[in-house]
Parts: C-alpha cells; structure tokens; sequence
C-alpha cells in the first residue's frame, strides 16, 4: 500500500464540529497530512458591521460563536463602550459577569459532551450536559426570551434587568451542577477507555501553542497559565477568587480536564457575584444611535480563547471597520501541525479536543 | 419430515419476533441510560415501534450506488444474516425445543458464525466508497483476532464438560453451574469480551464506529438490505447470549419454572448487560483493540486452558 | 510599557528608518517593516501575534498587526501603508506561525499579497473567485447597502 488514499472528511460529517471540510491524506489508517479548508459558514459579518449601527450589529455578534453568544455580545460592547469611553453602572457589571459566566459553563459542558460523543460513548455524555445545559437555557430564555442567541447587552449595560427569583434558580443550579461534575468525573475523566484514547494524543508543546497564538483551555492545558481574567481584568473580575487550571502536558485528556475544572471555578465566581450583587439600573442609558471616533482593540475571555474586537470609526453612525478575532480560527491552524502522524480515530479525538465552533472561524 | 418443517418454521419465527423485541429494548433501554423515554406513542410503551420501522424500511427505496461490484455488494447481507440464522439450529432453548443436537454442537456454532467476517468484508468491498473499504478491512481484523480467546474460552468448558453437544454441556451443569468454577468464570469473563467483539458492539463498534466513518461497511445499503445488516446484528447478539446461558449459566435449568421461560430470561439478561454496556462505554482504537486482543487476552486465556488442564488431568 | 518606549527602542535599533507615532499605533515604513518585526520577535519579548489585519482607506492600505508581550502585558498595535499600485507586504508567517492564516484572511478579503508565504490562497471565499469583498470599492449587482433610516444621514 505505498500510494496515499486522499479521504473527504467533508463538509457534513457527523463529528467535523459544524461545516469544515478536512482533506486527508492517509496512508492505511495514519493520516500524513491534513489540509483543513473552510469558508463554509461564511457569512461575510464584518462587511456587515460597515453598514450597520453599532447597536444594529450586536445581534450579528451572537452568531459568531453560537454556543457562547452572551461573551461575544459582551466582548463587543466592551469595545464599543472602551471607544467611546461609556460608563456602566455597577449592577450591570455584576450582571455582566454572572451571565458570562453561566455561559461559560454551558459551553464547557457542550464541548464535553459532543468530546466524549467522538470518543464512542454514544450520546450519554452528550444527553446528562445537556440536560444540565437546559436549566440555564431555560434561565436565559426568562432573561431575554431568546435560547441560543441571546442579543441581550447592550452599550452601556444590559437590555433588561433579570426577572425576580433568578438568583435562587441560580444558586439551586449552582448546587445540582457540584453534584453533576462528581459524576463527571467518576464517568468519563478517570475511565480506563477515555484515559487510553485521549491521554498522550495531540499533545500541543507549550512554544507551538504560543507561537500559533492558542489562546484559552487549549493554551492553560499545554501549561500556560494565562487567562486574561486575571492578567488583564475587566468588569469586575478582580474583585472574585478564582484559580486557573492548568494541565500537565498538553494532550486531549488535560484539554478536557481543563474545561470540566473551569465550569466549576465559574461556578465559584458566580456564587460570589450573586453574593455581591449591588442594587441598582443595569438597563443601558445610551441612546441607541450615536457618532464614534478613534480606534480600539479589545479582547476578552472566552469560553474558547481570546476574542478580539479591532473598531475602526470615522466619525459616521457605523464602524469604518469591525475586524473580529476568533479564537477557534487560530486554535485550529494549528491542527495540521497536531495531526502528522496519528490515526484517523486520534485525529476526531484531537478535533474535538480543539473544541472549535465554525460560525466564529469563518464569520 | 413435517415435523422438520415446522421445527425451522418457528425457528425462523422466533428469530423474527427475537429481531424486533431487541429492537425495542435497546431503544428503551437507551433511553432510559439516557434519562429519556424512549418510543412511547406507538403502541402500548412504544411496542409497536419495530413493527412500524419494518413496514417503513420495507417501503424504502433500494438504492443501488454507481460503481459497485453489484454481485459482492448484492450478496453481502446474505453472507451475514444466513450463517447467524443457522446457528440456531443447536441452541438448546428447553430439554426438548433443540432443532438437532448435533454431537458436535459447539464447533458448529463457531464456524458458522464465522462467516460472517466474508459478508462484512464484501460489503465494505463492494461498495465502492472509501469508508466502507476502511470499515470492512477493520472489521475483518477485529473479528479475526477475537475469535482466538472466544475459541480459547469455550474449549475449556468442552473440557470440563467432556462432549461438544450443546445439550450435553447442558446436562453436565446439573450440580453446578458453570459460572461458579473459578477458572470457568475467568473464561466467562474473556467469553465476554471477545464475543461483544464478534459482534461489533461498543466498546469494538470502531467498524460501524458512526463518528468517524459515518456509517462504515454498511454506509451504502439502504432499505431491506440494511433492515438485513441491522436484524443480523440483533441475532447474533441473541446467539451470543443464548451461547453464554448454555456453556456458563446451566442453559434452561432452573427451579419451578419451566426450561424455555429460564432460557429466555438468562439470554435476554445478558443481552441487556450488553446493551449497558454499549450506553456506558466509550469506544477503544483500532490498534488498541488488536494489542488487547493478542498481548491481553489471548495469553490468559492460554494460560487459564493449560493450568485447568493440568488439574483436571491430575 | 508604553508605545513611546517601544518606539525609542526601535529608534535605537534601527536609527534611519521612519517611524510615526499615533496615540494608537506605530506607523513603520513597508521597506523596514520585516526587520523591525524581527526585532520585536527576538529581541522585545513580543512573542505572541495576536491579529493581523487591515483597513481600507480609499487611497492606501493600511495593514495593522496586534503584537503582545507578556512579561510586559503590552499590546503594541504596528501599521504598514501599502501603496494601492503596489499591494504586497513581506510575510512575517516565518516568525510567528498564527500569522498564516492571519494573512490568508487579508489577501482573501482585501487582496493584499504576502511575499515569501508558504501557502497564500483564498481561506473563506472560494478559490476561483476574483473579488476582494472588503475593499469599499467592491461592488457586485447583488451586493445593496442597507438604506439608511430617518436621521442616519452620513
């Protein structure tokens, strides 16, 4: 067998995470090259963000990274307000970092879900996160009426302030989810299957991930601890206690241990946050149209890495130009590099260890 | 001659029904794993719903792909569900409902439910799709290689029984069954692990393994062809457990009721451990698989036939 | 550490090329451009690239890159003024490997080329396409900007 089979892992597929399109070129089972091609689900949002007020265009935020749309709205905002040196008040900050948060969570547990699903065990997983991920979907959609896009912050705050009895719901979900992440932990992190499939497959170096620029889970488990939470604070995130887990050794396993020890450090800030909660109007004040001028370049944490919002305004009611910087596009240019050498089964491990989402790849 | 007639009639028969009420449970038991219902609306719990699949995959369009080798392609689902069907001829379901007992009962088992390896491997040939040529090579090893320790674990209970008749081993488990014998509940347990490769279920399912080959050897059959993959499967899951009850759980032996209803139970137990099973587990790597296969299992189980062996002879 | 003194630190290096400093960034010549990225690689601790991109400003080019240092938890923002007749810029992929696809990005959308690329070809729109969607010139039949509501007049 001395010529190389070229396989499509095509566009659909059941564990390509979205619309990407993989050519292999595989010598029996062990892929010697993998050339991702994308552009699938583009969408062309930032010739968009041209034409359209910078309140107008926070909804096109949500689509990017759809299973984290409230920091992405949030990232946006932050932007906007840093350009035009908007205040917010405490309450709204507050708030800001509990829905974050939350979010966080819920999107950790997706990428655990659908990461044990490519392994083989067969929608389990997937069924026991998602039905933890219902409760604070359903929790939003109280909030803002919305389950997956949720166009919820708004330039100098937030669209509306959080109906009464959401902090018990919080805190109720809170306990649930300490007790969900035991089992967790006992299902899948320490199984002797998980262990032989993920451990010492994809194992990123600590240079290459710097030198790709990884940012987030995928940057903390090769042994970076870098979070911009911590190193760059914004909102209020210098008033909590967290830590940052860190992995070992770069592989699939410490990529999703990482992300199952930061739903629960989200989980503590929240606690903490809806401790500390001031009164107060979190509804933004700032009229809906306005003029801007400067520019700003602004990033924050995501649940995939750093998002980075460049603005670009002239003086008009809409951005000159809105260059958004998504996290799973660099994360994932660095899959070629992962992949030299591995099996095809290796290869769906690592991908969906990579936790990409392709509505934020390809904009 | 009748009598012949009408013993294969409600052998094929019960395969049917067997078919479509493992069908249902592993929907629900699925479900439940799964912290869902599960069929509900059809019939009483769902219990109509293999009926309703059936009628609808009867009703589906054979399409045939461009480029296939029509007759491997064609042939395939036979060559797995024939061999399957006709290892029910020696399954032992009460002291007197056996087709024929063959004196050589055991090897037959074995070397018809072999064959299904050649139908997988026609399959993932014939289709003319790179997947399924992965999926069926895969196949081929896998089932290969387990079926050395299944072989393995099964002699040593020809050994302790003294006869290869299904209903002989049967017999010989009258004081005791042999489950309780530490060196045959070590066969058990290799029994289960090779024979839930055989049968291509997590955590071995990496030839149909959905994630990464879509669908595997069988991704081009549509309709009945596929109804025959997918019912083929079911049964051989049943024959695997209906082996298990006869070597190791004493076959249809059991105080007040009568053997068939004993028999039921004991194989529909272990089918239902396997679908747990299956729901639980994660699935292993290709060479994973194949090291556990020869590095693991098949040096214990060697080990295990020669030192019972010397205790018996001694 | 402010863009000052990063700017001082490149006046030191390389004393006879301009450099411009605006309250947002540091405007290098083209010509000078990949040596000072070399600079800032090795020798500034700007190890990480985190965005490369570029504006389009009717007359010019501008390509502006978001280099970060951490030890110094800095976020330098470097311009480059490309010439519409002459739109290439070297690649600094060679340096750090995220500006890859970064720069694939910039030539799909703006047409700008990189040279000394490894692999400079279209990333999200197809490959047999001609137009550069982001340019403000870019027009196509189907392609209407949204019509402006009451009192949003530019």
């Amino acid at each position: 067998m001395g010529e190389l089979l070229t396989v499509n892992m095509g566009p659909q597929h059941p564990s390509t995470h979205g619309v990407l399109y993989l050519e292999l070129k595989m010598d029996g089972e062990i892929v010697v090259d993998c050339k991702p091609h994308l552009g699938y689900l583009h969408r062309g949002i930032e010739k968009i963000a041209e034409n359209r007020t910078y309140t107008q265009f926070i909804p096109f935020t949500d689509r990017l990274d759809y299973l984290a749309s409230m920091n992405n709205n949030l990232a946006y905002c932050l932007a906007v307000e840093k350009l035009l040196n908007i205040a917010v008040t405490d309450r709204a900050q507050y708030l800001r970092v509990i829905i974050a948060e939350l979010n966080r969570a819920v999107s950790h547990l997706v990428a655990i879900g659908t990461f044990a699903q490519d392994l083989g065990a067969y929608a389990t997983p997937l069924f026991y996160a998602f039905r933890d991920r219902e409760k604070i979907i359903d929790l939003f959609d109280s909030i803002c009426g919305a389950r997956l896009t949720y166009n919820y912050m708004r330039i100098g705050g937030v669209s509306a302030d959080i109906p009464a009895g959401t902090e018990q719901l919080i805190k109720d979900f809170i306990a649930y989810e300490r007790k969900q992440l035991i089992e967790y932990n006992e299902l899948l992190t320490y199984n002797v299957i998980f262990l032989a499939r993920s451990k010492k497959i994809g194992v990123l170096s600590k240079e290459t991930a710097l030198n790709y620029s990884v940012t987030g889970p995928n940057l903390r488990a090769s042994g970076v601890k870098w979070d911009v939470r911590k190193e760059e604070p914004y909102l209020v995130y210098n008033k909590f206690d967290f830590d940052i887990p860190v992995g070992a050794n770069g592989d699939s396993w410490d990529r999703f241990k990482v992300k199952l020890d930061e739903i629960s450090q989200s989980l503590r800030i929240i606690e903490q946050a809806i401790g500390a909660i001031p009164e107060g109007n979190p509804v933004s004040k700032v009229n809906r149209v306005f003029r801007g001028t400067g520019e700003v370049y602004l990033r924050t944490e995501n649940p995939r890495g750093e998002l980075g919002f460049y603005l670009v305004a002239e003086g008009g009611f809409t951005p000159y130009r809105c260059k958004i910087r998504s996290p799973s596009f660099s994360n994932l240019s660095v899959l070629r590099e992962l992949t030299r050498g591995l099996n095809i089964s290796d290869l769906v491990c690592v991908l969906g260890s990579l936790d990409i989402v392709m509505g934020e790849i390809d904009r | 001659m009748i009598v012949i007639l009408l013993k294969g009639v409600s052998v094929l028969g019960f395969i049917a029904f067997s078919a479509m009420f493992l069908i249902w449970l592993e929907r629900k038991v699925s479900a439940k794993i799964q912290n869902r219902m599960g069929p509900m609306m059809t019939g009483f719990h769902g219990s109509l719903q293999p009926v309703a699949d059936t009628i609808k995959l009867l009703l589906k369009e054979d399409i045939v792909p461009q480029g296939v080798d029509f007759i491997t392609w064609w042939l395939a689902p036979f060559f797995v569900t024939v061999p399957v069907v006709m290892a029910f001829l020696v399954i032992p379901f009460s002291s007197k409902w056996i087709a024929l007992d063959l004196n050589v009962g055991v090897l037959y088992i074995c070397s018809v439910t072999s064959i299904c390896v050649l139908g997988i491997f026609m399959a993932g040939w014939g289709s003319n799709n790179k997947y399924s040529l992965l999926g069926g090579m895969r196949s081929a090893a896998q089932i290969i290689s387990y079926e050395v320790p299944l072989l393995l674990s099964v002699l040593l209970v020809v050994m302790q029984s003294g006869t290869m008749s299904m209903q002989g081993i049967v017999h010989a488990q009258e004081h005791c069954w042999f489950i309780f014998r530490p060196h045959l509940a070590l066969a058990f347990i290799i029994y289960t692990i090779a024979a839930t490769a055989e049968c291509n279920r997590v955590p071995f399912d990496i030839p149909e393994a959905e994630s990464e080959l879509v669908a595997g050897y069988h991704t081009e059959y549509s309709g009945m062809k596929f109804a025959m993959f997918f019912v083929a499967e079911y049964t051989n899951m049943f024959i695997i457990s209906a082996i298990a009850t006869t070597l190791f759980f004493g076959g249809w032996q059991g105080p007040f009721l009568p053997g068939l209803v004993w028999f039921l139970l004991k194989s529909y137990g272990f089918v239902f451990f396997l679908m747990w099973m299956r729901w639980t587990l994660p699935r292993l790597r290709m060479d994973q698989m194949m090291s556990f296969a020869w590095k693991f299992l098949t040096p214990i189980a060697l080990l295990n036939l020669l030192i019972s062996g010397w205790f018996m002879v001694r | 550490m402010l863009n000052s003194e990063v700017l001082q630190k490149i006046k030191n290096k390389f004393p006879d090329i301009s450099i411009e400093e605006t309250p947002n960034a540091l405007i290098i010549s083209k010509s000078a451009f990949l040596d000072v990225a070399h600079f800032l690689k090795d020798e500034m601790t700007f190890e990480n690239c985190h965005c490369v991109t570029a504006v389009d400003r009717k007359d010019k080019m501008e390509l502006v890159y978001h280099l970060y240092s951490t030890p110094n938890h800095f976020m330098l923002t470097l311009k480059t003024i490309v010439p519409l007749d002459d739109l290439t810029v070297e690649s600094i992929s060679g340096l750090w490997r995220s500006a890859d696809w970064l720069e694939r990005e910039v030539f799909d959308l703006f047409g700008i080329k990189f040279l000394n690329h490894p692999d400079l070809r279209r990333i999200m729109n197809p490959d047999n396409w001609t137009d550069f969607p982001l340019r403000k010139d870019f027009k196509r039949a189907d392609f209407i900007p949204r019509p402006q509501s009451q009192g949003l007049n530019k």
